[in-house]
């Protein structure tokens, strides 16, 4: 034999950079789990070696970006059509499919078993079931059947803190099960006001987010009863005696400004100033989110200084 | 058995994107299992210093 019978137009040569398998882990929605982990991780009582602490947010920011990886391999279809996600690694051609589902399936089976060995294997359990829940249960199931998919699917978002909590003690308790309970209700109108302003792909896509299938007035009704629930809900922490005064200040005044922001969208239904009240909501969610969870680490540090 | 040959007009011949693609691949696969490498050593000196105290 001496002819392999290849030839060139057979063969696919891989173009794809490190950079695109960067971008397979969703690097945005990375750093924001990275964050809430670090918090629930300050937040839970217990030393943790550093060392171990660090490999631990290591592997849960993994498994996050290993999620989103297997989120993309799914979606392809969907992301193709979408303007906002149609440059993606796996659309764009830089990428197949079954790479990236080699990719993610390769990333979780690590960053489950690194955490297993050197936290917990209840933390790492609790990690497989965050991946297991947002690629199967969200992406699989939840997300192009029903106008709930982001309800229900915002658990695995806010799953990151318990397995922090769950890395350092080993258990769980109330107040993780709390941030999860901010983060879960926080998920709903942070992505139903980016959804007003998207509900043109959304649709084009077949996707059956809140504003396609019950309309817009249906959305602002629910991005405000969401809002007017996270008001308590951010104050719980405080409430439950395991965040200090300045969280409480915080998460009245941010809850506060949330609900009105939200009432500005329910009221503003038209033309330029309805999206950009949305846009603040959007923008000012980000912030809030960002402000109860660094509010409650800064007391933690402080208070383990003085 | 002849051992297997590829003549040069018929084998793949990688454009200059290609070959570069693919070095910054290699290049990145490479760092990440010296990554892991370290990250395991790092994970039992910690771990065998949480579980093993010496004692003097």
């Amino acid at each position: 034999m001496t002819d392999i019978g290849w030839r060139q137009s057979e063969v696919r040569i891989s173009l794809a950079e490190p950079g695109d398998y960067w971008r397979l882990l969703k690097p945005r929605v990375m750093s924001l789990v990275v964050f809430t982990a670090f918090v629930g991780m300050i937040a839970a009582p217990g030393p943790i070696d550093p060392v171990l602490g660090l490999v631990s947010l290591l592997a849960i920011a993994v498994g996050a970006g290993a999620s989103g990886a297997l989120n993309q391999w799914w979606d392809a279809d969907i992301d193709a059509i979408m303007t906002r996600t149609r440059s993606r690694p796996i659309p764009a051609g830089r990428v197949t499919g079954a790479e990236t589902l080699t990719y993610g399936l390769t990333l979780s089976a690590f960053s489950v078993m690194t955490l297993g060995l050197a936290a917990n294997w209840l933390a790492a359990g609790l990690l497989a079931f965050t991946i297991f829940f947002y690629v199967v249960v969200y992406s699989m199931v939840l997300k192009r059947r029903t106008a709930q998919n982001i309800v229900i699917g915002g658990a695995a978002g806010a799953l990151p803190p318990v397995v922090a909590w769950a890395a350092v003690t080993g258990t769980l308790a109330w107040p993780p099960i709390v941030l999860f309970a901010i983060i879960f209700v926080w998920t709903p109108p942070h992505f139903w006001a980016l959804a007003l302003l998207k509900s043109e792909d959304y649709a084009r896509a077949g996707v059956p987010m809140l504003p396609v299938v019950a309309g817009e007035d249906a959305t602002r009704l629910q991005i405000l009863l969401y809002s007017l629930l996270l008001f308590p809900v951010g104050l719980m922490p405080w409430g439950l005696g395991f965040a200090g005064t300045v969280h409480g200040i915080a998460a009245a005044v941010g809850g506060a400004i949330f609900v009105g922001l939200a009432a500005v969208v329910f009221v503003r239904r038209e033309g330029a100033p309805a999206r950009k009240a949305c846009g603040r909501l959007f923008g000012f969610s980000i912030l809030h989110l960002f402000t109860l969870f660094a509010v409650l680490a800064g007391e933690r540090l402080v208070a383990a200084a003085f | 058995m002849t051992p297997t040959s590829i003549p040069a007009e018929t084998g793949i011949r990688l454009t200059e994107a290609e070959r570069r693609a693919r070095s910054s691949r290699n290049r990145a696969i490479g760092l990440a299992l010296a990554g892991l490498v370290a990250l395991f050593y790092v994970v039992t000196l910690a771990k065998l210093g949480l579980h093993l105290p010496f004692k003097g």
